[in-house]
């Protein structure tokens, strides 16, 4: 069995494999502003009146926090309202992104996870089963404590080598979802494996399960190993049990990649499988340059920002905009003095949250205009003006973008 | 299930960015003022011109990136009676169905802007009256079609109570 069989089967209680239609609880139904307000209204139509279990229900206000809007802030007051009559957890403005709040606080190997936001995936790298949905699967799943789900195939990427010095784990999401394309990996589940999946940090890994979802996939797995395991038990959650797929799983295909042979990597506009290197996109002028998000906002990744802005200044004309991706991101980072380099380097810091990821508010684009962004998405007007164009990258390759005013090499700004 | 309605065709990878933008993020809440901004960037004459019962004919991958449901809520709204796509992103088929609109995987290659389509459900074909075209797909399972004729997964629930699954 695959990880994804083994989980779906450990719920169920009974051996499913890919293919099979199953009802299957849910151990979390999180969302976030953007579609909670309907998964609501959509709940209220089921004419219900209790959720199935306050403590395994958790609202986020992220991707429109602090409300830039009145429109907006009636939708915040609608889902304060329902958490508190329900008795549901809500995260409110400055707690920081879903995906990066519910893998530091909740996620745990083991548990099937609905979310109304498709970066759900990323919690896969805590070994659950993390899917993304809209808000009336959401709303169903609120009431019921179950959804269906069809038992996904999975691919299998290998990935051995070593990473060479500016590669990270950013450069190698755009390597495989240029590999696979838009849909390669629809409907399926990926699982990641190999001596780089080994050797990576938790926050590198969870930039890997996040864009999965960029080729298609329902969710994308990492076996519970020390790293994960020590992560979860820091957070006051042990693992009880390691799950590992069988010897004789049944893939549906392989992808073996050698590391070693990659470079710093950039997707351009306006699609995400559009990948090219960064030596063939430098000297490309930008006018801000974006450093956050659920795929890098976390501590690494602002570290690895740092580290390229220590006593230097950004390109006058050029805005960087750093978010951290929760609130403990923000603490740590204060703490290690990240924060200090990113402001003195002329960074503005943004609140905890999505930032200006999905184009609403803290750094909407203006006609013409060129970012770079650590985001997962570069779709036309992505980023709130069909006008502007995203350019994707690591916080090293943006850090340095920053640094020359224009897309640049990171290996080459020290 | 029976449809009948007039092609609008779009290319592959329609983005839920492409139906409804992100800028329109503080308009979901009111999903009727929402839907006139529907493929704005794409078609600025979408809203205006579509009609009731229309049908969405696409390419490969239809509805990829957010999970934003509102992206089928505004079609509905504006009268949508199907979509027919060479294959779609798995978030926007589940919504899909779970609001009412039929999802169809079906070769979309010969039909045109404009063709006058008519889709049956259960049998799994697409007429294309217009070029005296059919085209065959594998049917929808009859749980979905459950689902779409009960007028959505809220419906549904109501309607047969929790077993979302039903043989």
């Amino acid at each position: 069995m695959t990880l994804a069989e083994k989980l779906i089967s450990q719920k169920l209680s009974k051996e499913v494999y890919a293919g099979d239609i199953v009802m299957v609880p849910v151990d979390w139904v999180i969302a976030q502003d953007g579609t909670a307000p309907l998964a609501i209204r959509q709940f209220r139509k089921l004419q219900v009146n209790e959720v199935f279990n306050d403590q395994r229900i958790i609202f986020f206000i992220d991707h429109a926090a602090p409300s830039p809007r009145r429109e907006l802030s009636n939708e915040h007051i609608l889902i304060r309202r329902f958490a508190k009559e329900f008795g549901i957890k809500i995260h409110d403005v400055g707690d920081g992104i879903i995906h990066q709040v519910f893998i530091e606080r909740y996620a745990t190997p083991g548990d099937i996870v609905v979310g109304a936001d498709s970066h759900t995936c990323t919690a896969g790298a805590l070994c659950t089963f993390a899917a993304g949905f809209g808000s009336t699967d959401i709303a169903v799943a609120m009431a019921l404590g179950y959804t269906w789900l069809r038992v996904p195939e999975t691919i299998e990427i290998i990935i051995d080598g070593l990473l060479p010095e500016g590669v990270y784990a950013k450069d190698l999401a755009l390597a495989i979802i240029s590999k696979l394309g838009p849909n390669g990996a629809s409907y399926k589940a990926l699982e990641f494996k190999g001596d780089v999946i080994k050797a990576l940090s938790m926050d590198s890994r969870f930039t890997l399960t996040n864009m999965a979802v960029e080729c298609g996939a329902k969710t994308a797995l990492i076996e519970v190993d020390d790293i994960c395991a020590e992560y979860l038990t820091a957070r006051g959650r042990p693992v009880k049990e390691r799950l590992k797929a069988d010897p004789d799983a049944s893939y549906e295909s392989s992808i073996y990649m050698d590391a070693s042979a990659l470079e710093p990597l950039v997707a351009v506009p306006h699609s995400v499988h559009n990948v090219k290197p960064v030596t063939k996109v430098q000297g490309i002028e930008i006018n801000q340059a974006f450093i956050g998000t659920c795929t890098n906002g976390r501590l690494e990744d602002l570290r690895v920002a740092a580290s390229i802005l220590k006593d230097k200044r950004i390109k006058e004309g050029v805005r960087l905009l750093v978010a951290p991706a929760s609130r403990e991101v923000y603490l740590n980072a204060l703490e290690e003095g990240i924060i200090e380099v990113i402001v003195k380097a002329g960074g503005v810091v943004l609140p905890p949250g999505c930032g200006p990821c999905v184009g609403v508010h803290l750094g909407v684009l203006g006609n013409g205009e060129v970012c770079i962004s650590t985001q997962n998405r570069n779709f036309r007007g992505r980023m709130g003006n069909p006008k502007s164009e995203v350019y994707l990258a690591s916080p090293a390759t943006v850090a340095a973008s920053a640094i020359r005013g224009e897309i640049a090499d990171p290996r080459e700004v020290k | 299930m029976k449809i009948l309605g007039r092609a609008w065709c779009f290319g592959d990878n329609i983005s839920t960015d492409d139906i409804i933008p992100g800028r329109f993020f503080h308009l979901r809440g009111n999903i009727k003022e929402l839907a006139r901004h529907t493929f704005e960037d794409l078609r600025p004459d979408f809203s205006k011109s579509v009609r009731p019962g229309d049908i969405i004919v696409a390419g490969e991958n239809f509805g990829i990136g957010s999970s934003r449901e509102h992206a089928v809520h505004v079609l509905k709204v504006l009268g949508i009676s199907a979509i027919i796509a060479k294959s779609f992103s798995r978030i926007f088929f589940r919504n899909a169905i779970n609001i009412g609109i039929p999802a169809i995987v079906a070769n979309t290659s010969g039909i045109d802007e404009g063709d006058k389509l008519e889709i049956n459900l259960n049998k799994g074909t697409v007429f294309d009256i217009t070029k005296n075209l059919k085209i065959s797909f594998k049917p929808i399972p009859r749980f979905l079609i459950d689902i779409l004729e009960a007028g959505g997964l809220i419906e549904y629930v109501k309607k047969y109570g929790p077993n979302l699954v039903r043989p």
